[in-house]
């Protein structure tokens, strides 16, 4: 079941060709890798999702319906954390989950801050402002946050790029189960192709804007042996 | 329009002044040295000379009501800050939020800190001077609901134009009110202005508030005239702000500047 079709996305930035053509979809309990290099329209592509910025031409659909037409109502069911994105620093970890629970409109918002601090290991510094967390715990934070209103769509960016590999081993098994268990659409970019091949089922490979290949990650790594080899392979084809 | 949601951008305020003593200092102590200060000042020049009694009064009237103004921008323009310089406005743009659920999320703040400068300002002239702002009345409801309206107008303005030029135009901030302060005849009567400044004055809504103030201490009736005009005018200063706002917001959308800003 298809719950996030992005259709001929494209989008110029000052004559700079950030995205052209993009045109692809995401199935329900499904996690989509997005590779590229620096530059190749990742973070553009995310925040189009998003509705923060608005495509030139193209368009998104999510739940079947519009983007752009019912924002409010399709990004209640949508969250998103970066590495790249802080939460206020002055609040402590239950104050900033507390708002977000408010403002997503959830149900008993308190217990649900509690239940997310604990799935991310936050109790004991709940009371803490966030600006004594270290870089770890404040990614933690900022992925309880994108849990909760128990979105339906997750979009990360970079999101284990601050953790420790213990800790982003664990929270991609999270992710995993929540695809699982709860029918979680991921979309996740990394510049760390082994996060990459570990958590997902298909990959989206931009490049200068463009779609160079989206496959199923089976087919690659049957093709190319690993992901890096695949990333590899696809950019000294280019040159 | 989800009144929890809006409830949430001031609870976020809340929060946030509840832990920083920087920002509670904000709110207390610029309009606490400005009313100790500039009614020192004052009432240093009524014993200097005889013939200015009303003058105090007018005075620290002004002093009080322009804060006002200048609270109600600030309460706008700092509230957006705050979200720019957590690295926070993203999430706050990426949640179901609506652009005007946010916006008057940091209305509603504007007059919390409007509420709390007021009373804090009205209690020290009171206390030092025995300025009783209060003695205007009724008279005072309609001064204030138009010069906080004018706040917001000028608050408005300045979140579209950071919204816009990005964080470099966060010195509008501090800087856009005081840009109509001239005009509007806060400390003196607008006849005191040459003729083609008296033109500008003539469409700046805060000029009949401060003339309306000055005919209501001086024992007058209240101006009905002057204030209406103020209200109409505030009525087209935000229509025209809340519509620059709103195309500030798309073209900040198209222009992909959203989670640019304060990078």
């Amino acid at each position: 079941m298809v719950i996030l079709k992005a259709e001929r996305i494209r989008k110029v930035f000052n004559g700079t060709v950030a995205l052209d053509n993009v045109s692809f979809e995401l199935k329900k309990g499904e996690v989509l890798g997005v590779i590229g290099p620096n530059g190749a329209g990742k973070t553009t592509l995310i925040h189009i999702l998003l509705g923060l910025i608005t495509p030139d031409e193209g368009y998104v659909e999510v739940f079947g319906k519009d983007l752009k037409k019912n924002r409010a109502e399709i990004l209640h069911h949508v969250n998103f954390a970066s590495n790249y994105v802080s939460l206020p620093l002055s609040l402590t970890p239950w104050e900033n989950l507390l708002v977000y629970a408010l403002v997503y409109n959830v149900n008993h918002p308190e217990k649900r801050c509690r239940e997310v601090l604990e799935l991310f290991e936050l109790t004991d510094v709940s009371n803490r402002p966030s600006r004594r967390l270290s870089s770890g715990q404040m990614m933690r934070l900022a992925l309880a946050k994108c849990m909760i209103n128990d979105p339906q769509i997750l979009l990360l960016d970079e999101p284990a790029a601050s953790l420790d590999p213990e800790i982003a081993l664990r929270i991609r098994k999270l992710l995993r189960r929540m695809c699982i268990e709860k029918g979680v659409s991921i979309i996740y970019t990394s510049h760390n192709l082994r996060d990459i091949e570990e958590i997902s089922d298909r990959i989206l490979f931009l490049e200068k804007g463009k779609i160079v290949a989206i496959e199923e990650k089976s087919v690659l790594i049957q093709r190319y042996g690993t992901l890096e080899g695949f990333f590899f392979r696809s950019l000294y084809d280019e040159f | 329009m989800n009144f929890k949601r809006v409830g949430a951008v001031v609870i976020r305020q809340a929060f946030l002044y509840r832990r920083s003593f920087a920002r509670i200092l904000e709110v207390f102590y610029w309009p606490a040295i400005d009313i100790l200060l500039w009614g020192f000042v004052t009432v240093y020049l009524l014993r200097s000379s005889k013939e200015l009694p009303p003058f105090v009064s007018f005075f620290l009237g002004a002093l009080i009501l322009w804060d006002i103004l200048f609270r109600a921008q600030q309460g706008i323009s700092l509230s957006f800050l705050e979200d720019i310089w957590a690295r926070n406005l993203v999430n706050v743009f990426i949640s179901p939020l609506t652009i005007s659920e946010y916006l008057l999320g940091l209305i509603l703040v504007s007059v919390l800190k409007v509420i709390i400068a007021f009373f804090m300002m009205s209690f020290i002239a009171g206390i030092l001077y025995s300025f009783n702002i209060f003695k205007m009345g009724l008279s005072l409801l309609p001064l204030t609901v138009n010069l906080v309206a004018m706040g917001w107008s000028i608050g408005i303005i300045t979140v579209s134009l950071i919204l816009r030029f990005g964080q470099e135009a966060e010195v509008l901030a501090w800087a856009l009110a005081f840009l109509f302060m001239p005009f509007s005849a806060v400390f003196y009567p607008v006849d005191t202005l040459p003729g083609f400044l008296r033109v500008i004055a003539m469409i700046i809504p805060s000029s009949y508030s401060f003339e309306a103030m000055r005919i209501v201490i001086n024992g007058s009736p209240f101006p009905f005239k002057l204030m209406l005009t103020a209200a109409v005018l505030n009525g087209i200063y935000i229509l025209i702000s809340l519509r620059i706002f709103y195309q500030s917001w798309r073209n900040a959308l198209e222009r992909g500047t959203i989670p640019k800003i304060g990078e």
